[in-house]
Formats: structure tokens, C-alpha cells, sequence
């Protein structure tokens, strides 16, 4: 059983259990256009979405436009472990994140 | 202010073609097609592509064309017939107003110029200053200018434009593609061989159609024209070369004439001719993170020796790449530095440009 949320960032965040997977959102992929670099966060690196980074795709470094190619699937960035899940209830879900990406 | 943007000839065809347009120079222009900045650039090496480039300022000289050479220093009265030259258009103090090419059609009294888009306003209205009493320069900005461009661009261009092939590198003709009358020159902004079309903006699209119509062929935006020109080491007006700096500082005196150097009869002579504190280089990082423009650039012992003024990731050479000043002391190729990416030291090294290797046809 697994929960999409979204940020006004455009990110992704997929909630199994206690881990979440973080990505950026198709819309941001396209308005990016190609991307050639990607930097990691360490494992163990508290992030500003409440959490620890448990584990980052490191196949992105060697092959970055998988962001492009497969943004929700394949191109995720990293895995988090968050340590408050009231926060992520906050976030847009999918039908949210849809009408805002239609308001800009 | 979307709507104060001036559009070129192709401007309906850009968007046909699916182009994201973006405001650049005061025109609303094309940055990448569907096709995506990266396949745009490899193609372009691979292939063919073309390029609009009509937002850039053409323009006729007429009468006492070697007047020219008040405003440069390259060797204008040297130009032989049927030849274009690149050249540096100087303040009074002698740094680099703008970047220029300058060529003579044979049998043609009249010079052509091409200067850069941002810039030729302010340039026309400059040159015809200087050279007032000597020399009128007639602006042409409602001519269009292509670029084709790639390893295939000449057997393409030779189907519309039978005989454009004999042309070698930095030479220039009047000539006809696809029943259009055009200036053509075998030069470029992407370092590899290929054509600059200049042509009526009422041929344009026309002309654009037929090129684009040969499966060699795609269009490319402005984004693939940035990194192609950044592996080929070419500087961007503006960004790599501008008022505050001289022509020896950025590296450019290979553009100056000897005869114009053993003279020193250009403005700043004297200063370019001398010592000076800091160059442009070509800099590799050694990771895989592109530093941007405005990223600092330290020597080993964590001091500030300089700044990126273009950078970016280099499709063919599959890494980034950056262009930027240091002190002169770090100019050398190889000399071990570090760039300031988000707080972090990122090594790097000064590298000789270009970063991949220029296929012109000489």
C-alpha cells in the first residue's frame, strides 16, 4: 500500500511504510529540458522535507536522463525515512497537484 | 513584455516545428525543438542542422570601406575578395565593444558585416560614427540569416545550391539556394564545417523549408548553438568578451593583423600590447557537475584567482565544461585550480580550447 504526495516544488513523494521515495514530477522533468547532472544527497543527511536520506539512486549519476526518461518511475533521486508523516498528510495530492500545475 | 519581442522570418515555421520560445536579444527565439537540446547538439555533429540565426545584425558598408580599421584592429584592407574575417569591434579605451565578421563578395565594392543580435543597434549607430565622412553602413535587419551546419551540410547545401561545395572555410559568394539569391560563407558558430545563408527575409521560409526537408536535416535552437559554440571554445559576446575587457585578455590577438600590431594603430594599443593580469582559459572539471557562469575559480590554496564566464555540460565531450578569466600566472594549460560550486572546492584544470576538435574545411 503505497501514497503519492507532491510539493509546490514539483516533487514526488511516494510513502511505503515508513520510507518515502523522492523525485521530481513529469511536469518539472519536461521544463527542465535534457538533465546532465545530478548531485546526491549522502546517506544519513537530514532533508528540509522532515527526514533522513536512507539511500539515493546512484544510477543517476552515471545515466542523469533517466530523470527525463521515466521521472516517476526509474528517475527517482533518493529514499527517506521521515520522521514526522503528519507533514507529508499537508502535501497536494494527485488531483491537487494536477490543478496547480494547470494555474501556472 | 512578451509582446515588445521582435520576431524573425521564421518565426510561424518555429512554432510548427513544436520550439519552446524564449525572450533572447530583444526576439522571441527557439531554444530547443522537440528533439531536446542534447540530440539537437549530436546531431548537429553527426548530421546536419539548421540554425536561425536572423536576429543577428547584417548590414552594408559602403565607400571608403578601410575606415573600418578605426574601430578595429584587424587587418581590414588586407581582406582579399571572396573572403570573410572575424574581427573586434573596440571602444576608444580599446576593450571589446562587440564581436564582429566582415567579408567582400567579388566584384563588389561594398563590405558585409554580421555583428551580434544584442549588441547591433548600439554597434551600427557606433560604426557609423566613426566612420562618418568616409564611410555609410546601411543596416539590413530585415534580412534573415540561416546557419547550416555538420559534417553533411555541404552535401545538403550542394542539392539547392549547386557548386556552393567548392567553397573552402572563410570563404564567401553570392550565390542561389533553392531559387533564393544569397551571401553565402563557409563559416559558423559550432565548430564544425558548414554554411551561414544570408537571404531576403521574404525567402526565408522558403529557403528554411527546402533545407529542412532533406532527412539530414533538423532544427536546432539556441540551446545546442550555446553548447556546440562552448565546445568549439568560441566566446559569447557579453558573456566571455565584453567592454571590460581587452582583446589579449581574451585571448583574441590572433584576430588582430600583424600589420595592425607591428603599427599599434588601434585603440588601446599600447595597453594591449602589454603585460596583462588575467587571461581567458578553457577549464575541465573534474566531476561530473557543470559549473555555471559566475562560478569563482580558486587556486589550491583556497584563493579567488578568477571567475567562469560560460559553463555548462558538452554533450560530445560527455562531461562539463566551463570558460572563464584567471590571473595570468594560472593561465597555463593544466595548472590545477578549483571551482566554487555551491560552497564546495570542485577541482578542475586549465585546458586548451577547443574541447573537441574543430572539422572545418579548410
Amino acid at each position: 500500500m503505497s501514497e503519492v504526495r507532491y510539493t509546490d516544488q514539483h516533487e514526488w513523494i511516494r510513502l511505503e511504510g515508513e520510507e518515502a521515495t523522492v523525485g521530481i514530477t513529469k511536469y518539472a522533468a519536461e521544463s527542465l529540458g535534457d538533465v546532465v547532472f545530478v548531485e546526491l544527497p549522502a546517506s544519513g543527511k537530514a532533508v528540509t522535507a522532515g527526514g533522513t536520506v536512507t539511500s539515493a539512486n546512484s544510477a543517476l549519476e552515471k545515466e542523469p536522463s533517466k530523470v527525463n526518461e521515466d521521472p516517476e518511475g526509474e528517475g527517482w533521486f533518493f529514499k527517506l525515512k521521515l520522521s514526522d508523516k503528519s507533514e507529508f498528510a499537508k502535501l497536494m495530492d494527485k488531483d491537487a497537484y494536477a490543478k496547480f500545475v494547470d494555474s501556472l | 513584455m512578451t509582446d515588445t519581442l521582435l520576431r524573425t522570418p521564421l518565426y510561424a515555421l518555429h512554432l510548427e516545428l513544436g520550439a519552446k520560445m524564449v525572450p533572447f536579444a530583444g526576439y522571441e527565439m527557439p531554444v530547443q525543438y522537440p528533439a531536446g537540446v542534447l540530440k539537437e547538439h549530436l546531431h548537429t555533429r553527426e548530421k546536419a542542422g539548421l540554425f536561425d540565426v536572423s536576429h543577428m545584425g547584417q548590414g552594408f558598408l559602403a565607400g571608403d570601406t578601410a575606415a573600418l580599421e578605426r574601430v578595429t584592429p584587424a587587418d581590414v584592407t588586407g581582406l582579399k575578395e571572396g573572403m570573410q574575417h572575424y574581427g573586434l569591434l573596440l571602444t576608444d579605451e580599446g576593450t571589446i565593444k562587440d564581436d564582429f565578421m566582415f567579408s567582400r563578395l567579388a566584384g563588389e565594392a561594398d563590405m558585409y558585416l554580421v555583428v551580434n543580435a544584442d549588441t547591433k543597434v548600439g554597434d551600427f549607430a557606433y560604426i557609423s560614427e566613426k566612420l562618418k565622412g568616409a564611410a555609410t553602413l546601411t543596416p539590413r535587419f530585415d534580412r534573415a540569416l540561416l546557419a547550416l551546419q555538420g559534417p553533411l551540410a555541404v552535401d545538403v547545401l550542394e542539392r539547392h545550391s549547386p557548386g556552393i561545395s567548392a567553397l573552402t572555410f572563410m570563404q564567401v559568394r553570392g550565390a542561389t539556394v533553392a531559387g533564393a539569391p544569397a551571401i553565402i560563407s563557409r563559416t559558423g558558430y559550432t565548430g564544425e564545417d558548414g554554411f551561414e545563408i544570408s537571404i531576403d527575409g521574404a525567402d526565408a521560409e522558403r529557403v528554411a523549408r527546402a533545407l529542412l526537408g532533406e532527412s539530414e536535416v533538423l532544427p536546432i535552437g539556441l540551446g545546442a548553438r550555446d553548447s556546440l559554440r562552448l565546445e568549439a571554445g568560441l566566446c559569447l559576446y557579453g558573456h566571455d568578451i565584453d567592454t571590460t575587457r581587452n582583446p589579449a585578455e581574451g585571448s583574441l590577438m590572433w584576430s588582430i593583423g600583424k600589420r595592425r600590431k607591428e603599427a599599434k594603430d588601434f585603440p588601446g594599443a599600447e595597453k594591449t600590447m602589454g603585460p596583462q593580469a588575467i587571461k581567458r582559459v578553457g577549464i575541465l572539471p573534474e566531476g561530473r557537475a557543470p559549473a555555471r557562469e559566475g562560478t569563482e575559480i580558486a587556486d589550491k590554496s583556497g584563493r579567488i584567482i578568477g571567475k567562469v564566464t560560460s559553463g555548462g555540460f558538452g554533450p560530445s565531450l560527455n562531461g562539463p565544461l566551463a570558460m572563464g578569466y584567471v590571473e595570468t600566472q594560472f593561465a597555463a594549460n593544466g595548472t590545477p585550480v578549483d571551482l566554487i560550486v555551491r560552497g564546495k572546492a570542485m577541482p578542475a584544470a586549465i585546458a586548451a580550447m577547443p574541447f573537441v576538435p574543430n572539422r572545418y574545411r579548410r
